[in-house]
């Protein structure tokens, strides 16, 4: 299957990438010849077959509801790009 | 001192022939003064493996030493080591000095070994050939113009160097074995579940295995035992008791049935790899095996399953990395959506972007039941095939990669050739089963490895076929022509 170049646009604008100009045909080539080797699986029966997201089909295990996790929050934001206070600071949300 | 093995140089500790301090340094020097050449480190704690070493030495002389204690090794870069920075080889993370460790980095600190730093590996794991590092391609030390295999390229490289005698690894679609088989090393990769995924950066998180590549069996044995384990910081992590590794490899391999998956050595296979592996084979024959052809009938599907399911989780996992609270942000945002797409296209190299969009395509509105669940369904019948299959034998065997190390520059052109080097190894990550990478002869002096494929949590026999046939022959002995 073959993506057109508003399709790969629209694709980087999902994945909140900003992909150049001069990029956006070699994504365009390399993504599809991608799609066109995955769409081998549209050929496969599966009807009736139960799709597998664990190989020993584990279900998530649940705990007790209380507080396991001390706070680590300054040590966390030391990493962080910019913080205030105790906040991640990011460009102006809302007006 | 680096041509001996981790459990070797164990017990050269423990008999007071050496203290930790000493061997620690010889392999700092030796990383120091040779990997210039191979770039198979990102980080060397020099001063961090020191303290680690010294605090191992003071307690054998107290007396409360065991056999890890001073042990040196290195992790790959996917582990977070507290205070250490985690680059996952990625720009994206180039300055994350990771705020804790994670389980398997945690299990190798309890038991006293020491970390001699963090290997080089495809970014966030997304290779076959460790060429998409942020910090520059890494050398197979048997060819400096071939590839050591990725992702885990930095830790089969500096093994093969014998610049750590045994290194962490993690295999999502090959990622431990395909490396290991370029480098001439041992590495196995443990049922999914088995490794704490905890601290380990995703990318794949139902595929994602951590495991040990090292130079033989035993070594790789002594390794998972810290390794493996039940987690409940990892939600995917099986409760379920771990065996003593090393409990098993002299056991014989007489009466074990091996199966040959005839797909896996169709008219397609370079005849020379054929040839090499058949005779790794009847070696096994020697020591009293027999061999039974089988069918694994999807096997041409893994390839495709593989590429939906782990772009699809790669789309997710990543969309961690936004600029916010980690990792690279760009300069002077103008709004929220231009610091989370510069900082993502700044901080991401182009495999990377390639497997995010095809995940979010995949994901995205209207397509997930004909490409998520679809591959979902069919790795179902995959892991059904490997069902059917260990009815009838013990263990599986087969060639790790089509062919050797392949050149710089070969396949990282065209995506789709580069995902094709996987073929043998994608499918025990679909389907959770414990796989494995022996050296097992050369082709054009660069190393071939033999692949032992088990049933879930048959590590212990992975293991003791791995041992076997390291007893019978001297393949993982060679040292890279010209190695100092």
């Amino acid at each position: 299957m073959s993506l057109d170049t508003n399709q790969v646009l629209a694709i980087a604008d999902l994945s909140r990438l900003q992909i150049d100009e001069k990029s956006i045909t070699e994504f365009q080539t390399n993504l599809s010849n991608i799609l066109d080797l995955v769409d081998q699986l549209q050929a496969v029966d599966t009807d009736g077959v139960e799709p597998m997201a664990h190989p020993m089909d584990a279900v998530q295990r649940l705990r007790a509801d209380v507080v396991t996790e001390e706070n680590n929050r300054d040590k966390f934001q030391k990493i962080a790009p910019s913080t205030e206070d105790g906040h991640y600071l990011v460009p102006k949300v809302v007006e | 001192m680096h041509n001996k093995t981790l459990a070797q140089i164990s017990q050269d500790l423990q008999a007071g022939e050496y203290s930790s301090v000493e061997v620690t340094q010889h392999f700092l020097d030796r990383i120091n003064n040779l990997d210039g050449q191979y770039n198979s480190f990102i980080t060397v704690t020099d001063e961090k493996a020191l303290i680690q070493a010294k605090a191992a030495d003071a307690l054998r002389s107290a007396g409360n030493a065991n056999e890890w204690t001073g042990v040196p090794m290195a992790h790959k870069d996917i582990f977070c080591t507290e205070g250490v920075r985690t680059s996952c080889g990625s720009k994206m993370l180039d300055k994350f000095i990771a705020p804790y460790d994670s389980t398997v980095a945690d299990n190798f600190n309890q038991v006293g070994a020491v970390s001699l730093g963090k290997t080089n590996m495809d970014e966030f794991a997304m290779g076959s050939s460790s060429e998409s590092s942020f910090y520059g391609a890494v050398k197979n030390p048997w060819n400096e113009e071939h590839v050591p295999g990725g992702s885990s390229g930095g830790s089969a490289a500096a093994v093969a160097a014998r610049l750590a005698p045994g290194i962490t690894a993690t295999d999502t679609g090959g990622s431990i074995r395909q490396p290991a088989a370029f480098c001439g090393v041992t590495g196995i990769k443990p049922t999914y579940g088995r490794v704490s995924r905890f601290g380990m950066v995703s990318y794949a998180s139902s595929l994602d295995q951590g495991g040990p590549i090292a130079r033989t069996a035993e070594d790789a044995a002594m390794m998972l035992n810290v390794m493996a384990g039940f987690d409940k910081k990892d939600s995917t992590s099986i409760d379920r008791a771990v065996p003593d590794y090393r409990t098993d490899l002299n056991k014989s391999v007489k009466g074990m049935t091996i199966g040959l998956p005839k797909e896996y050595f169709s008219s397609d296979l370079d005849p020379a790899m054929a040839q090499t592996i058949q005779d790794a084979i009847k070696e096994y024959e020697k020591m009293g095996a027999t061999l039974k052809e089988i069918s694994l009938p999807n096997t041409n599907l893994c390839v495709p399953a593989y590429y939906v399911i782990a772009p699809s989780e790669c789309s997710a996992n990543l969309s961690r990395m936004d600029g916010v609270r980690f990792g690279h942000r760009c300069e002077d945002p103008k709004n929220i959506e231009d610091l989370y797409k510069r900082s993502r296209s700044e901080g991401f190299g182009d495999e990377v972007q390639r497997r995010i969009m095809l995940g979010s395509y995949a994901l995205s509105a209207g397509f997930y039941d004909a490409y998520y669940k679809k591959a979902q369904q069919v790795r179902r019948l995959i892991k059904n095939d490997f069902v059917a299959a260990f009815n009838d034998v013990d263990v599986i065997m087969s060639p790790v990669a089509p062919s050797p190390a392949f050149k710089f520059g070969e396949k990282s052109k065209d995506p789709v050739s580069m995902y094709l080097e996987d073929i043998f190894t994608l499918a025990t990550n679909l389907a959770g089963l414990p796989g494995m990478s022996v050296p097992a002869g050369m082709i054009n002096d660069l190393p071939v490895g033999l692949q032992l494929i088990g049933n879930y949590f048959d590590e212990s026999r992975l293991l003791n076929c791995a041992h076997q046939f390291q007893n019978a022959t001297d393949w993982h002995t060679k040292t890279p022509t010209g190695l100092k």
